[in-house]
């Protein structure tokens, strides 16, 4: 048999997939084990031990100063910050999306507006936002804003526009105004896109928060990577880059069972 | 019978370009004029200055004696060949829509009586094509055939004064055609229509046609091919019509298995 035809079936493609999680886990314990053994205090690979116990002090034991479980004070600042503005993301990018989409003399008018904010590196815009902002929450989330809605909107734009121009014909010979044929024959089709949208945009999104927090922050997940860099402290860095990869995978899951349980339509295959 | 659609010397001029010329043509009520001629001869161009997506250049077009604007109104309907119906909404939700339009400004949905009373009327339209047992399912678990059944059904619930049809029957298997003529022409008769329709398929154009027109350059500038448009060369009134659609066995059997299909993958 031609190894393009080989296709696992469910269960061995699960553990197919599980198979390089796992070998790059053994690869770590190897290496820090060798590490430790030429240099027991070795800060850099530290051992799955050192790391529970690094981390207890954050989970469980309250912080002295502030009275807060560290770990969990920066999670939900983090998750505040980022579903606030996914949320303003998702919102304005439907709104301004669905415009331009649907009204011709909208796009030729704004069009050229969104694509020059949207090829601005949102990270060389921060120092602005923090001028305009201050250093508060204002200017952490406005920065994802900037940084993530110009993709939503562009693509969402081009997605309504280059709805086949049959429909919104046969809409208008069912007599739909301009109104009613976006309310209901663009926005019903627009939402899956936005929430595919969405979820591309995640990556984005955490990089712009990490950003903002390493910057200016005294709590987040981001703000505490970066503060404990100073002290070599990758056994707390390493935990807190696995749980942002897990919160990252599982607001993506989310995102895709919404649109999938929201838009059954959208994710039959045409025949 | 009445001219319900008239053509008053249009033209269709895009800068140097002539599409049409001269089209001078008066369209009977209740008529089913067929539309046929090679690619690029206008067909389509003739299809939207009736559908108003665009205006002619030169010239009039009246409806009902009225000038028509060159905008697409519910006066108007049409089945193209591919997309003429919404993904997002089931067949009911589909053949409702305009009903919903008209009544519902704002929303562009009904409540309560006027969606139940909405609601029937589709579905003894869905009965009608023949989708009776589709009105939950999706465009996308229908098949070709079936989809054309449901922008025929979306299309007549706005009681359109002229049924414009692009070919609409093209994308469509030999034997699931047979079956979608017997419908349009039951449909034609049953609603006293007047139906526009252009094909590729002469065969089509004469056996459902009461009406042939062939559009073609009348002259051509081989030097300049843009030069001169299209108009309809022959306009072929039938008056005798041949006996084509007597029921075949062989295409209820293939109706039947089309539908068993649909119903397999349904339940999937």
């Amino acid at each position: 048999m031609r190894w393009v035809n080989v296709r696992p079936n469910q269960r061995s493609a699960v553990l197919l997939g599980a198979v390089p999680l796992l070998l790059l886990v053994v690869a770590y314990l190897f290496a820090a084990a060798a590490r430790h053994a030429a240099n027991p205090a070795d800060k850099i690979l530290p051992t799955p031990a050192a790391m529970v116990a690094a981390m207890r002090g954050l989970l469980v034991d309250a912080d002295p100063l502030s009275g807060h479980l560290i770990f969990w004070a920066d999670t939900l600042a983090s998750l505040e910050r980022l579903g606030l503005a996914l949320g303003i993301c998702a919102l304005s990018a439907l709104l301004v999306g669905m415009v331009l989409g649907v009204l011709p003399s909208a796009r030729a008018t704004f069009g050229g507006l969104v694509t020059t904010i949207a090829v601005i590196p949102p990270i060389a815009l921060l120092p602005i936002l923090f001028i305009v902002f201050g250093l508060g929450e204002t200017a952490k989330v406005a920065l994802i804003v900037v940084g993530v809605t110009p993709f939503l909107i562009r693509d969402l734009a081009d997605h309504v526009a280059a709805l086949p121009q049959e429909q919104m014909i046969k809409a208008q010979t069912l007599g739909a105004s301009s109104w009613q044929l976006a309310l209901r024959v663009a926005l019903p089709q627009a939402l899956p896109r936005l929430i595919a949208g969405l979820r591309l945009s995640l990556g984005p999104a955490w990089v712009y928060l990490i950003s903002a927090e390493a910057i200016a922050s005294d709590v987040g997940l981001g703000y505490r990577i970066f503060l404990v860099r100073r002290y070599l402290s990758m056994d707390i860095i390493i935990p807190y880059v696995a749980w942002i990869s897990l919160l990252a995978i599982v607001m993506d899951v989310a995102l895709a069972q919404l649109s999938r349980r929201g838009f059954v339509w959208a994710h039959q295959a045409s025949r | 019978m009445s001219e319900l659609l008239t053509f008053d010397n249009v033209w269709l001029e895009y800068g140097e370009k002539t599409v049409l010329e001269r089209v001078d043509l008066g369209i009977a009520e209740r008529s089913f004029v067929s539309i046929i001629g090679p690619s690029g001869a206008g067909k389509s161009s003739f299809l939207r200055l009736v559908l108003g997506q665009e205006g002619p250049s030169r010239g009039r077009i009246l409806l009902d004696g009225k000038k028509l604007t060159p905008e697409c109104g519910p006066d108007r309907g049409v089945v193209f060949q591919r997309y003429s119906v919404f993904p997002h909404l089931t067949a009911l939700r589909n053949v409702m829509f305009g009903r919903e339009c008209a009544k519902a400004p704002f929303t562009a949905r009904l409540f309560g009586a006027a969606r139940r009373a909405a609601a029937e009327e589709a579905e003894a339209m869905l009965v009608e094509v023949g989708l009776g047992d589709a009105l939950h399912l999706y465009p996308a678990q229908l098949s070709g055939g079936m989809q054309q059944r449901l922008a025929i059904a979306q299309a007549l619930m706005a009681r359109p004064r002229v049924l414009l049809l692009d070919e609409p029957f093209g994308a469509l298997d030999p034997g699931i055609r047979q079956d979608m003529h017997r419908l349009i022409l039951g449909l034609w008769q049953e609603h006293s229509l007047t139906v526009l329709m252009v094909t590729h398929d002469i065969g089509e154009a004469f056996g459902l046609g009461t009406r042939v027109l062939a559009f073609d350059k009348r002259r051509i500038d081989p030097h300049a091919p843009h030069r001169f448009g299209a108009t309809a060369v022959y306009d072929l009134p039938l008056t005798r019509k041949p006996p084509l659609y007597t029921p075949d066995p062989e295409r209820e059997v293939l109706r039947l298995t089309e539908s068993v299909i649909t119903r397999t993958h349904d339940s999937q």
